[in-house]
């Protein structure tokens, strides 16, 4: 009796994840009645099945079979264990023997019902079972290096006659190729697919679907739905260790393009390009393109020259601002107190709501109206369309430059999101505690019942074979999946997000402008040039908007994997729809700004969300346990024992090794300091590279400076210039007065006079070298022959002479 | 489009030191303009001046916010009206060959509106105004104007004189591409 019932539960346990026995009964009993069904094939199968339980004890020595058969033993032992641990993971068994798991995973894999949907989001296909039959025998041939070939036998013939449901039947002929290669269970087959019975009655309704819950809630667009057999499909696609890698690879793969994207931006001279000596002159000079001979072509440069003086006024007044900077600090420090309290007050707020839905979570659903129901996404968009302009108002106290004031708005709104945020986690995770609470009620509830079941049946029929319970997939007790749950929350923040959104543009720009534009025939003062006149486009709202529903897409997708197909709809249509309203309700920014200039620190925030929204997905994946009847990584203990899985199995043994060695502290430490020292080397160096530009903008500089002082004070300074001649070593032969005697004066008399074209910075500089340089002219009071003795006579006091001159010019010279 | 003889001397040829090619293809847009009034045969020098407008109204120059001001100093009466000569001079030097200190020159005559040999102040504004089509402000206009003279001019006289302009321009990255006419 024992060993029928182990063999039973053998079957029972392959195709499924679920400790809840059963559930597997009923499943397997499912495939093995639609092949009766179907006649021979069935037979075949079930013959094949027993065949196979035995072939693994007797067939050749390979380690497949010896794992297999290992993976039998270890596999009754494991799921009495689990009989008899009530802990909500399955096949974890003790939890220990990660080898155990593995071959039960293997083993799953092998048999029956893997067809898991590969993560190609295709519709569940039913089946094209029947091809696989006849594919399997070139299938075997084809696939040589895995080398559990036995498995893949068996892997194969499972799938034949397995779903006969008509659903399957339907979308055999439409998706073919797919079905080949990536099977999946469709919807209904295994119970982790189905609706619960209990919900079935709502599962279609509207509001239920709205909230997504009912059939959404099983299908592909979360993670409950993937099955946890380890590998599926044709070409044993290995569903639980995509799923994880695809989920992280996102993440690096993000992180990369942000990075490489940023670096990119801070080559092309961002900085500096705008300091140009003759900005305005170029631009009133060398901005008509003469080769223009189109109207339209020339009304937009019309535009853009227009637009480009109107950035260099905005920047020219900024730098001759000149005010009272204790009140301008004053009124800065004010705004940015009362605007910490204003976020302060959301922060609280948030916790407030969130801890209040906890609450009615406990009550029954049918009794929440729908305020109460959505309060907690309610209350966060209120804030995220309350907030944003009240940062503004406040924010023109600082009188800040406008590319500037962006800058601290986009922070500002920032902080503000980001406290909701997470604050909304943190509500999460207690809810998920709960359902882990939960689940382990429930697993031991249906231990319970199985062996109810068994007691029963084996002593009415007194058969030693029993069968798996006959349960419809929807009627299997369920136990809560934390991580759908946790999808669909975030599908629900997204979705809400976005009414938002839609519906501010709807109200806050379309209506207004239409008021303003028909209310003014009949309105006492000018609607348009007053309050509340349109709207303008809101940059940072918008960024800040983009930015953040990627920071919840990159949290949610690893819940929800079909969020980032929702996503991209969403984006499609949000582009549309916010260009039209654009074009047709928004004027622009009253101060033109060059708004791309500040690329990398929208592509800064972006990073920043990345890591922020990183931090919460591999928290839970290293620490949460996954549920133990949902999704791919049900009944391990931590998502992450796939790679470890994969690294023992599939990989050489000496890759294993290798990871052991990397992951040891001793190794990691010194890695760790080797990094920091890098970064640190690489910091000095770039600061160093900075200082040498910044010379060599100073040398520029100066160049220009004498150039200008030379040609300014070609006139003014020949008396001065005379009286340093005599100053001067060996210019004694006599060469044509005026010009062989300008090239070596000049170097003196550009340090002499200070040019009042120079920025202010020079002029003590100026000063001191051209003391010094009087200074040692001095030392050389060799004059030209061709000189009058007179002037001659005294160079020291032709230095301190020339002082005066020197003034005198400057003072000439300056405006 | 009219027979091919020779239809000028090789003196007047060589004193544009432009290609065959070049040259009667300017010939034949000037013809276009008015080909009524501008007869094949050049060899006598005919004295012909086509009216400013028809100058205007050619593809090339119609968008130009310029193109009264290029037209006046490329003419021999300082009106507009071009001569057969005055028309190749004027796209020879706006063409990719000529050389920078010529166009540089060319530019500064251009946008010294009043013709005293030095761009002021005035002329500044009008510049800008034609630049930007009357958009900006008073003030506006009056900062950007000062702006250049405290950029530009080097002697300090408030105007920009030919050495100012040709120092600055000179060195700006843009100018020998946008100050060009393909013809």
């Amino acid at each position: 009796l024992e060993e029928a019932r182990r063999k039973s539960k053998n079957r029972r346990a392959k195709p499924q994840r679920k400790a809840k026995k059963t559930s597997d009964d009923e499943e397997d009993e499912d495939e093995d009645e639609s092949p009766r069904k179907r006649g021979r094939k069935k037979k075949k199968r079930d013959s094949d099945e027993d065949e196979d339980d035995e072939d693994r004890s007797t067939k050749k020595g390979s380690k497949a079979s010896r794992k297999k058969k290992a993976k039998d033993e270890s596999e009754e032992e494991s799921e009495e264990d689990n009989k008899k641990k009530k802990n909500g993971r399955n096949g974890g068994g003790k939890g220990a023997s990660k080898k155990t798991k593995e071959e039960q995973n293997k083993d799953k894999k092998g048999k029956g019902n893997g067809k898991d949907k590969g993560k190609d989001k295709g519709k569940d296909k039913g089946g094209d079972k029947k091809k696989k039959g006849r594919y399997h025998v070139s299938y075997i041939q084809g696939i040589v290096y895995f080398k559990p070939l036995e498995e893949a036998q068996e892997f194969v013939e499972r799938f034949e006659g397995a779903l006969g449901k008509g659903k399957g039947r339907k979308w055999y002929a439409y998706k073919v190729m797919m079905t080949k290669i990536l099977m999946g269970l469709p919807y209904g087959s295994i119970a982790r697919k189905t609706v619960p019975r209990a919900e079935q009655d709502t599962a279609m309704d509207f509001s239920v679907l709205f909230d997504f819950n009912g059939y959404c809630k099983y299908s592909f667009i979360f993670y409950g739905y993937y099955n946890n057999d380890r590998m599926v499909g044709v070409l044993k696609f290995r569903l639980p260790l995509s799923y994880l890698l695809v989920g992280v690879g996102i993440f690096g793969y993000s992180l990369m393009v942000v990075v490489r994207t940023m670096a990119r931006n801070s080559n092309e001279g961002g900085e500096g390009a705008e300091e140009g000596e003759f900005t305005f002159s170029w631009k009133m000079f060398t901005s008509w393109d003469y080769l223009i001979g189109n109207p339209e072509t020339a009304d937009n440069k019309y535009a853009s020259i227009t637009t480009s003086f109107k950035e260099s006024i905005v920047d020219e007044q900024e730098n001759q601002k000149d005010e009272n900077i204790h009140l301008r600090r004053f009124l800065r420090v004010l705004a940015n107190f009362m605007i910490l309290c204003s976020l302060g007050g959301s922060g609280f707020l948030i916790y407030y709501v969130v801890k209040r839905s906890q609450d009615f979570a406990e009550m029954d659903n049918k009794e929440l109206s729908w305020l109460e129901k959505n309060e907690v996404e309610f209350v966060m968009s209120l804030l995220g369309l309350v907030c944003p302009p009240l940062f503004e108002t406040i924010a023109e106290l600082e009188d800040y430059h406008p590319r500037i004031a962006l800058k601290w708005q986009l922070g500002r709104i920032f902080a503000l999101f980001l406290g909701n945020l997470y604050t909304f986690l943190f509500a999460l995770f207690d809810e998920v505690n709960a359902k882990l609470e939960k689940e382990k009620v429930i697993k031991n509830e249906t231990i319970w019942a199985l062996n109810e079941y068994y007691a029963n049946y084996s002593s009415f029929h007194n058969t030693t074979d029993i069968p798996p319970p006959n349960v419809h997939p929807a009627d299997v007790v369920r136990g809560p999946c934390w991580e759908t749950g946790v999808g669909i929350e975030f599908v629900k923040l997204i979705v809400s997000d976005m009414q938002v959104t839609y519906l501010t543009i709807l109200i806050g720009d379309f209506a207004r402008a239409v008021i303003v534009r028909f209310l003014n025939y009949c309105w006492c003062w000018d609607l348009e040039a007053g309050f509340p006149s349109y709207g303008e486009f809101d940059i940072s709202g918008n960024v800040l908007g983009l930015v953040f529903n990627q920071g919840m897409i990159w949290m949610g997708a690893f819940y929800a994997p079909g969020l980032v197909g929702l996503n991209v709809l969403r984006l499609l249509t949000s582009m549309y729809y916010q260009c039209w309203a654009v074009m047709s309700c928004n004027v622009p920014h009253e101060r033109v700004f060059k708004a791309s200039r500040s690329n990398n620190f929208y592509m800064g925030l972006l990073l920043l969300v990345l890591f922020l929204s990183l931090l919460p997905v591999v928290y839970t994946i290293m620490t949460l346990p996954p549920s133990f009847d949902c999704g791919p990584f049900s009944g391990q203990e931590k998502m992450y024992d796939v790679v470890m899985e994969t690294i023992e199995n599939d990989l050489p043994a000496f890759i294993g090794n290798i990871f052991t060695y990397a992951t040891n502290p001793g190794l990691i430490m010194p890695a760790v300091l080797l990094m920091i020292l890098a970064l640190y080397y690489l910091n000095t160096t770039s600061k160093g590279y900075q200082q040498a530009n910044l010379d060599l903008k100073r040398k520029m500089q100066m160049a220009r400076d004498e150039e200008k002082n030379r040609r300014n004070n070609k006139d003014s300074t020949n008396q001065v210039m005379k009286d340093l001649e005599a100053l001067l070593p060996d210019r004694s032969l006599a060469p044509p007065p005026e010009e062989e005697e300008e090239p070596p004066p000049e170097v003196v008399v550009e340090k002499v006079a200070k040019s009042p074209k120079t920025k202010k910075k020079k002029g003590e500089k100026g000063e001191v070298d051209l003391q010094k340089e009087v200074s040692l002219a001095a030392e050389n009071p060799k004059g030209p022959v061709t000189r009058a003795p007179g002037s001659r006579g005294a160079p020291a006091g032709n230095a301190k002479g020339t002082q005066p001159g020197k003034e005198r010019s400057r003072g000439g010279a300056s405006k | 489009m009219g027979n091919k003889q020779t239809i000028f001397t090789a003196q007047q040829l060589d004193a544009y030191q432009v290609s065959d090619h070049v040259y009667s293809i300017l010939f034949y847009r000037y013809r276009d303009l008015a080909p009524q009034l501008v007869p094949l045969d050049y060899t006598n020098n005919p004295d012909v001046k086509l009216p400013y407008e028809l100058i205007g109204s050619m593809p090339e120059l119609k968008d130009n916010p310029f193109r009264q001001r290029i037209a006046e100093v490329f003419s021999e009466d300082g009106e507009g009206n071009m001569t057969l000569n005055d028309f190749l001079d004027m796209f020879s030097v706006l063409s990719e060959m000529a050389p920078r200190d010529l166009k540089a020159y060319y530019a500064f005559k251009i946008y010294d509106f009043n013709n005293d040999d030095f761009i002021c102040k005035s002329d500044l504004e009008k510049t800008l105004n034609k630049l930007t089509r009357n958009e900006l402000t008073e003030e506006e206009v009056r900062m950007v104007c000062e702006k250049v003279l405290d950029e530009a001019d080097l002697d300090n006289d408030g105007r920009l004189s030919l050495d100012d302009f040709q120092h600055m321009i000179l060195r700006a990255p843009e100018f020998l591409s946008t100050f060009h006419i393909r013809i």
